[in-house]
C-alpha cells in the first residue's frame, strides 16, 4: 500500500511533459535564488559604449540597449517575474478561497450575493480593469501584483464553492457537525483541505497568467519600471531591434514561453493525477 | 421558455448596477478630482467651464449623489464629453471604434470554437497518445507566447521578409476605390495576422475544456453500453458522445468574450487597428475619465449580452430548460 | 494551416461585409484603383489632437497644420526670414511698427479670397483671453493692429521687440469661417481650411489624415499629389511598415540609423539624412522644492552626470553635448561657457558635503534625517529620454542619490503634474526657436500655472538680460546679452542641459528633389516629385 501522495506522485511523474515542466520550474527557482552568484555582472550596470553587442564569450546573451548584460538581466528578471506571479496568485487564491468557502458553506443570500459579485467581475475585460487602475495610480510592482490578484480570484471562488457544495453533504462533514464542531472548524479542518486540489491546479495556471499579464503591461510601458528587470520589460526593450539585435528579445521571450508552458503542463499534470477517474 | 427569458433578463439588472458601481469605484481610486484634468487645459476659461463640469458630475455633492447623477446620465446614454483636446462626446468616439473591435473578436471567437472543439475532441479520443500530447503542447504554446512578441515576429516574417501580408492597419490606402470584393479581400489580408494570432492564443482554455468534457462523457455508462452492443466506435463518438459533450461548451461562448476584448488592447496597438482597445489605452494613459468609464461600462455590457445569448442558445438546445423547468 | 487561412479569409470577408459602408462602385471604376506613386505616406506615433494650430501643442497637429496653413512670414532653407503670405514688409524707422503688404490672389481652400481681415482676426482671436492657447505671449506685445486696406496690414509695438517679425509666422486662420463663432467648437478643428500647399481631404480617426495637392497654391501646385499621415502607435511596427513599403518617410532612431539601415538593399530603397535638430533635451528641477533650492545640489547633480556617456549610449554619438539653451553654431550660442560644470564625480561629492549631506548606511546621502532621493518624470513614447533617465539614475546612485523614474502620457503629464508643480525632476526637451529670445521659458513672470517656466526659476539679473536682449535690434548687443545668460544658466544649473540630438529622417528613394539644408529637408516639400 502506498500513501495517497505516493500514488499522486507516481501518476504525476508518469506524465513526461508535466515532469519536464516541474523540472523547469524548480530550476528557475534555484536560478532566481542564486542569481547574484551566477553572474559577474549587475543587472543595472550600464555601459553606454557597448550597447547591443551580440552574444560573445564575455556576454553569453549579448548586451542590451544600454550595454547591460542580457543574461544577468534575464536571471534577475526571473526573480521579479516569479514574484509577480506568486504574489498575485496568492492574493487571488486567498480571496477566491474565502469567498468560495463562505458562499458554498452558508448558501442562501450570502451565496447569492457573493456569486453575483463574481458574475459582475467576470463581465469586465480583466485587462481593461488592470490597465485602468495601474495607469491611474502609478506603475509599481506592488500595485501590479495586487491588481492582478484582485481581478483574478473569481475562478477560484467558483471552483471552491462547487467543491464545498459537493462536500457538504458527505458523511464526514455531517458527522463533524453532529459532533458539535463549529462552522469555522468544519470549514478549515474538513472542507478546506478537500477543496485544495482544484485550487492548486487553478493557482498553477494563474501564475502563468500573471507572468503574461506583466509582460503585456510592460509592452504598454506600465509594467515593472526601470531599472528593475522583468522578462516583460526586457522583451519590450528588445522589440525595436527584433531583426538585428535578436538576442535582446529572443532570450526573455523564450524564458516567458518556457515558464508559462511549464506552469500549464504542471497544472494539467496535477489535474490528471488527481482525477478520480484514473484511479 | 418565455418565463426563462424574462427571468434571465430581470437578472441582468443587478449585474448592470454592479458593473456601474465597480466602474465608478475604479475611477475614484485615482487621486485628484477628475474635472481638474480638463479645466487645467485652459486656465483662462476655467472658472466658467469648471463650474459647468462640476455641476455635470455633481462634484460638490457626496459620492452617492455623484454616482446617482452619473447613472441618470448613463440611462439617457449620455456618457459625457471626452477630456481629450478634441472634447468630443464619448459615445461618438466609442461608436466609430466599436464595430472593428467586435468584428475582430467575433471572428476570432468563431475560429477559436471552430478549431478548439475538433482538436479537443481529437485529444480526448486519442487520449495519452502522442497526438494528445502534441495538441496540448501546441495549444499551450499559443497561450504561453507573449502575444506582442509573436505578432512582431509574424509581421517581420510575413510582412517584411516574405511580403505576403501587409504589416498593419485595416486596409490599404485608396482601397475605398476598389470594387467590393477586392476591398473585402484587402481587408481580409490585413486582418489575417491579428485574427490568427488572437485565435492561436485563445485555443488552450476551450480545447482543454472540450477534452475533459469529452473524456467525462466517454467514461459514462451509456457509452460503455453502446460500445458493448457493438456500435461502431466512430458512431459512438460522433453521434452519442459529442452531442452531450458539446452542450456545456455553449455557455463558454459568453465567457470567452472579455478575455478577447481585453487582449485587443495589445493587438490594436501593435497592428495599428483603430478599435476600442486602442482607444481605451489612450484614454487610460491620458486620464480621460469619461472615456474610460464609458468603455468599461460598454465592454462589460457586451459580455453581459454575450452571456445572455449563450444562455439562451443553451436553453434552446437543452430540452430540460426549453420546456419551462428553468 | 492552409485550411485555417482559407477559413479566416472567408470569415473575415463575410463578417466585415456586414459592417462595411455602401460601396461607391461607379467612383471606383472612374478612378481605376489605388493611388499612384506620387502619394507620399508618412508615419506618426501620435494622432493629431486639433487642426486649428493655436489650439494644439502636439507635434502631430502642427506637422499637419503646417502643410495646410501659411503664416505671413516663414524661415527659408537657410533659416532666414522670408515673406510667405506677406509679399513684403517695411519696418518703421523707430523699429516699432511693421507694415505687411499681403499677397494678392491667394485663395482659401474653399475659394474665398485671403485678405488682411484674416490676419486681423487671427491676431484678435489669439490674444482673446477666452481662447485657450499657449501662443498669445508674442502677440500681446502688439500695441495696435489694423487692416489698412484688404492687402495691407500694420502693427505697432509699444517698445522695441526683437522677435516681432518672426512672430508673424503664426498660421493665419480663415476669418470668414470663424469670426463670431466659438473657436473651440469649430468644425475646422477636424477639417481645416487653409491657404497652404495641401488641401485637407479626410481624417479617419485612428488611421490617417489625408491631404491633397492644392492646384491653386500661390507658389504653384505641389508635384506630389497626396500627402498621407498614417497613425501607427507602435515604433517597431512603424519601422517594419517602412521596410515593407507601407510608409515612405519616418524619423529613424539612432540605433536604426547606425546599425540597421546600412545594408545595400536598404540604401538602394531609401535615402537617409542627418542634421542637428533644433531641440535640446534637459533634466529640469522643481526649484520650489527645498532640496533643489540649494544651487550646490544642482551643480553636484550635473557634475555627477557624464553627458558624453549619454550621447554615446542614447544617441550612439549622433548628437552634441548641450550646456545651454542654444543650438551649437547659431549666432547666440556661446561655444565656451566658463561656468559650465564638467563631469567630475569628486567635485560632486564635495559639493554635496558642503550642502550638508552625509553618507547614510544604505549608500544614500542624508541631510537632517532625510535621504537625497527624487523621481525623474518623462513622457511616454520617447525611448531616448527613458534611456537617458536610466543612465542618469545609475550615475547618481554612484554619488549617493536615489533616483526613481516614472514615464507618463504627454497630455496627462502636462496637466496633472507639470502645470500643478507636482514633480521633482523632469527629463524633457524644448525646441530651439530661430529667434534666441528666452522670455517664455526663463523669465520670472512666466512661472504661473500653464506657463513655460514651470520649474519656477527666478533670477532678476537674468530677467533684465532677457528683456534687454529682446528690446534691441542690434545683433551684437543681443549676442552680448545671450552670452551672459548662458554663463548665468551654467552657474545656476536650473536645468542640467544634456544634449542636442541629430534629426535622422529617412525618405524612400522614389521621391526626388529633396535638398538637405540648415532648415532640414521639409522646406521644399512642394517641389518633391516622383519619376513616373
Amino acid at each position: 500500500m502506498s500513501t495517497p501522495f505516493q500514488q499522486f506522485w507516481q501518476r504525476f511523474t508518469g506524465n513526461k511533459f508535466a515532469t519536464a515542466g516541474l523540472v523547469v520550474i524548480v530550476a528557475l527557482f534555484v536560478l532566481s535564488l542564486a542569481a547574484s552568484l551566477l553572474t559577474p555582472y549587475q543587472p543595472d550596470a550600464i555601459d553606454a559604449w557597448h550597447v547591443l553587442l551580440p552574444p560573445s564569450a564575455e556576454h553569453w546573451f549579448g548586451t542590451d540597449e544600454l550595454g547591460r548584460d542580457v543574461l544577468t538581466r534575464v536571471i534577475f528578471g526571473a526573480r521579479v517575474s516569479l514574484k509577480v506571479g506568486f504574489v498575485a496568485v496568492g492574493i487571488a487564491v486567498l480571496i477566491g478561497t474565502v469567498v468560495g468557502l463562505f458562499a458554498g458553506f452558508y448558501g442562501g443570500w450570502i451565496d447569492t450575493l457573493l456569486m453575483r459579485v463574481v458574475d459582475i467581475m467576470l463581465c469586465f475585460p480583466t485587462f481593461f480593469l488592470i490597465l485602468a487602475v495601474i495607469a491611474m495610480l502609478e506603475p509599481s510592482i506592488w500595485y501590479i501584483m495586487i491588481i492582478i490578484g484582485l481581478t483574478g480570484w473569481m475562478g477560484v471562488a467558483r471552483l471552491v464553492r462547487a467543491e464545498v457544495l459537493s462536500l457538504k453533504s458527505r458523511d464526514f462533514i455531517l458527522a463533524a457537525r453532529v459532533l458539535g464542531a463549529s462552522d469555522l472548524r468544519i470549514i478549515f479542518r474538513h472542507v478546506l483541505p478537500n477543496a485544495l486540489s482544484p485550487v492548486l491546479v487553478s493557482a498553477t495556471l494563474g501564475v502563468a497568467g500573471a507572468i503574461l499579464t506583466e509582460s503585456a503591461l510592460s509592452f504598454l510601458g506600465i509594467g515593472v519600471q526601470p531599472p528593475t528587470p522583468s522578462w516583460g520589460n526586457i522583451l519590450t526593450s528588445g522589440k525595436d531591434y527584433i531583426e538585428f539585435a535578436w538576442w535582446l528579445s529572443l532570450f526573455p521571450g523564450v524564458a516567458i514561453l518556457v515558464t508559462v508552458l511549464s506552469y500549464n503542463l504542471v497544472g494539467e499534470g496535477i489535474r490528471d493525477a488527481l482525477d478520480p477517474r484514473r484511479q | 421558455m418565455a418565463n426563462y427569458l424574462i427571468k434571465r433578463i430581470l437578472m441582468l439588472i443587478p449585474l448592470l448596477i454592479g458593473i456601474t458601481l465597480i466602474t465608478f469605484t475604479v475611477i475614484h481610486l485615482a487621486p485628484g478630482e477628475p474635472v481638474e484634468m480638463q479645466t487645467a487645459m485652459s486656465p483662462k476659461v476655467s472658472a466658467q467651464s469648471r463650474a459647468r463640469l462640476r455641476e455635470f458630475y455633481g462634484l460638490d455633492k457626496p459620492l452617492y449623489v455623484q454616482y446617482g447623477l452619473w447613472i441618470s446620465h448613463l440611462a439617457r446614454l449620455d456618457f459625457g464629453r471626452s477630456f481629450a483636446p478634441d472634447n468630443r462626446p464619448v459615445l461618438d468616439k466609442i461608436k466609430e471604434r466599436i464595430p472593428i473591435t467586435i468584428s475582430l473578436n467575433v471572428i476570432a471567437l468563431i475560429l477559436e470554437f471552430g478549431i478548439a472543439i475538433p482538436i479537443g475532441i481529437m485529444a480526448a479520443v486519442h487520449r495519452d497518445t502522442l497526438l494528445d500530447r502534441g495538441i496540448s503542447v501546441f495549444v499551450f504554446v499559443g497561450f504561453a507566447v507573449p502575444t506582442f512578441w509573436l505578432a512582431l515576429l509574424c509581421m517581420y516574417l510575413f510582412g517584411v521578409k516574405l511580403s505576403w501580408l501587409p504589416i498593419s492597419g485595416i486596409h490599404s490606402l485608396g482601397s475605398e476605390h476598389l470594387p467590393f470584393l477586392a476591398r473585402m479581400g484587402d481587408m481580409a489580408k490585413h486582418l489575417l495576422l491579428p485574427v490568427a494570432i488572437a485565435t492561436f492564443g485563445s485555443l488552450a482554455g476551450l480545447s482543454r475544456y472540450m477534452r475533459s468534457t469529452m473524456l467525462e462523457v466517454l467514461s459514462q455508462d451509456y457509452i460503455t453500453t453502446a460500445r458493448a452492443k457493438g456500435v461502431k466506435e466512430r458512431i459512438v463518438i460522433y453521434r452519442h458522445a459529442l452531442k452531450n459533450a458539446l452542450l456545456p461548451v455553449i455557455t463558454l461562448l459568453g465567457f470567452s468574450l472579455p478575455g478577447l476584448i481585453g487582449g485587443s488592447v495589445i493587438f490594436e496597438t501593435i497592428f495599428a487597428i483603430p478599435g476600442m482597445g486602442q482607444l481605451f489605452y489612450q484614454g487610460v494613459m491620458a486620464r480621460d475619465y469619461p472615456l474610460v468609464m464609458g468603455i468599461l461600462v460598454i465592454g462589460a455590457c457586451l459580455t453581459l449580452i454575450g452571456n445572455l445569448l449563450a444562455d439562451l442558445s443553451y436553453a434552446l438546445a437543452d430540452p430540460r430548460i426549453r420546456h419551462g423547468r428553468g | 494551416m492552409s485550411f485555417c487561412r482559407c477559413l479566416a479569409l472567408i470569415l473575415t470577408a463575410l463578417v466585415l461585409a456586414g459592417c462595411a459602408k455602401g460601396a461607391p462602385e461607379e467612383k471606383a471604376r472612374a478612378q481605376g484603383g489605388i493611388y499612384g506613386a506620387d502619394t507620399l505616406v508618412t508615419g506618426s506615433i501620435g494622432e493629431p489632437s486639433n487642426l486649428i494650430p493655436i489650439l494644439s501643442a502636439d507635434s502631430a497637429s502642427s506637422d499637419v497644420a503646417g502643410l495646410v496653413y501659411n503664416g505671413l512670414v516663414r524661415y527659408d532653407k537657410d533659416l532666414k526670414l522670408e515673406g510667405d503670405l506677406a509679399r513684403s514688409w517695411e519696418v518703421s524707422p523707430d523699429g516699432l511698427g511693421i507694415t505687411f503688404h499681403l499677397r494678392r490672389g491667394v485663395k482659401w481652400h474653399d475659394g474665398h479670397d485671403f485678405t488682411s481681415r484674416d490676419v486681423l482676426y487671427t491676431y484678435r482671436v489669439t490674444i482673446d483671453p477666452k481662447t485657450p492657447t499657449a501662443y498669445a505671449e508674442d502677440f500681446k506685445q502688439v500695441q495696435s493692429a489694423q487692416a489698412v486696406d484688404d492687402y495691407t496690414f500694420r502693427v505697432r509695438y509699444a517698445k522695441p521687440f526683437a522677435p516681432a517679425l518672426a512672430s508673424w509666422g503664426m498660421p493665419i486662420l480663415p476669418a470668414h469661417l470663424l469670426e463670431g463663432k466659438e473657436i473651440t467648437k469649430s468644425p475646422l478643428s477636424r477639417s481645416p481650411v487653409g491657404t497652404g500647399p495641401f488641401v485637407f481631404k479626410e481624417w479617419i480617426p485612428g488611421q490617417r489624415v489625408m491631404l491633397e495637392r492644392n492646384p491653386e497654391y500661390y507658389e504653384g501646385a505641389p508635384r506630389l499629389s497626396r500627402y498621407v499621415y498614417r497613425i501607427i502607435p507602435d515604433s517597431s511596427t512603424m519601422y517594419m511598415e517602412l521596410k515593407a513599403g507601407g510608409i515612405d518617410m519616418m524619423g529613424l532612431s539612432p540605433v536604426q540609423y547606425q546599425r540597421q539601415t546600412n545594408t545595400r538593399e536598404f540604401l538602394a530603397r531609401f535615402n537617409k539624412y542627418r542634421y542637428p535638430a533644433s531641440a535640446y533635451t534637459y533634466l529640469g528641477y522643481n526649484l520650489r522644492l527645498p532640496v533643489f533650492q540649494d544651487r550646490r545640489v544642482r551643480q553636484a547633480i550635473t557634475c555627477a552626470i557624464n553627458k558624453e556617456e549619454i550621447v554615446a549610449g542614447v544617441l550612439l554619438g549622433m548628437g552634441q553635448l548641450a550646456h545651454g539653451p542654444y543650438k551649437p553654431g547659431t549666432w547666440a550660442y556661446k561655444p565656451k561657457v566658463a561656468a559650465d560644470p564638467a563631469y567630475d564625480p569628486a567635485r560632486s561629492a564635495l559639493l554635496l558635503r558642503e550642502a550638508g549631506y552625509v553618507m547614510g548606511q544604505d549608500g544614500i546621502l542624508v541631510k537632517d534625517g532625510k535621504p537625497l532621493s527624487f523621481t525623474i518624470m518623462t513622457n511616454q513614447g520617447n525611448d531616448q529620454r527613458l534611456k537617458a533617465a536610466q543612465i542618469i539614475q545609475r550615475r547618481l546612485k554612484k554619488v549617493g542619490i536615489d533616483v526613481k523614474i516614472r514615464v507618463m502620457e504627454w497630455a496627462s503629464f502636462l496637466t496633472n503634474f507639470i502645470d500643478k508643480g507636482r514633480f521633482e525632476a523632469v527629463l524633457l526637451g524644448w525646441t530651439i526657436g530661430q529667434d534666441p529670445d528666452l522670455y517664455d521659458v526663463w523669465h520670472s513672470s512666466k512661472t504661473g500655472p500653464k506657463e513655460l517656466n514651470f520649474v519656477g526659476y527666478k533670477n532678476p539679473e537674468l530677467d533684465r538680460l532677457i528683456v534687454e536682449g529682446r528690446g534691441t535690434f542690434d545683433t551684437e548687443k543681443r549676442r552680448a546679452c545671450y552670452y551672459q545668460i548662458q554663463e548665468i544658466l551654467a552657474q545656476d544649473q536650473p536645468y542640467t542641459f544634456l544634449y542636442v540630438p541629430d534629426a535622422l529622417p529617412v525618405v524612400t528613394s522614389r521621391v526626388k528633389g529633396i535638398e538637405p539644408a540648415p532648415a532640414g529637408i521639409m522646406h521644399n516639400l512642394i517641389r518633391w516629385y516622383v519619376n513616373q
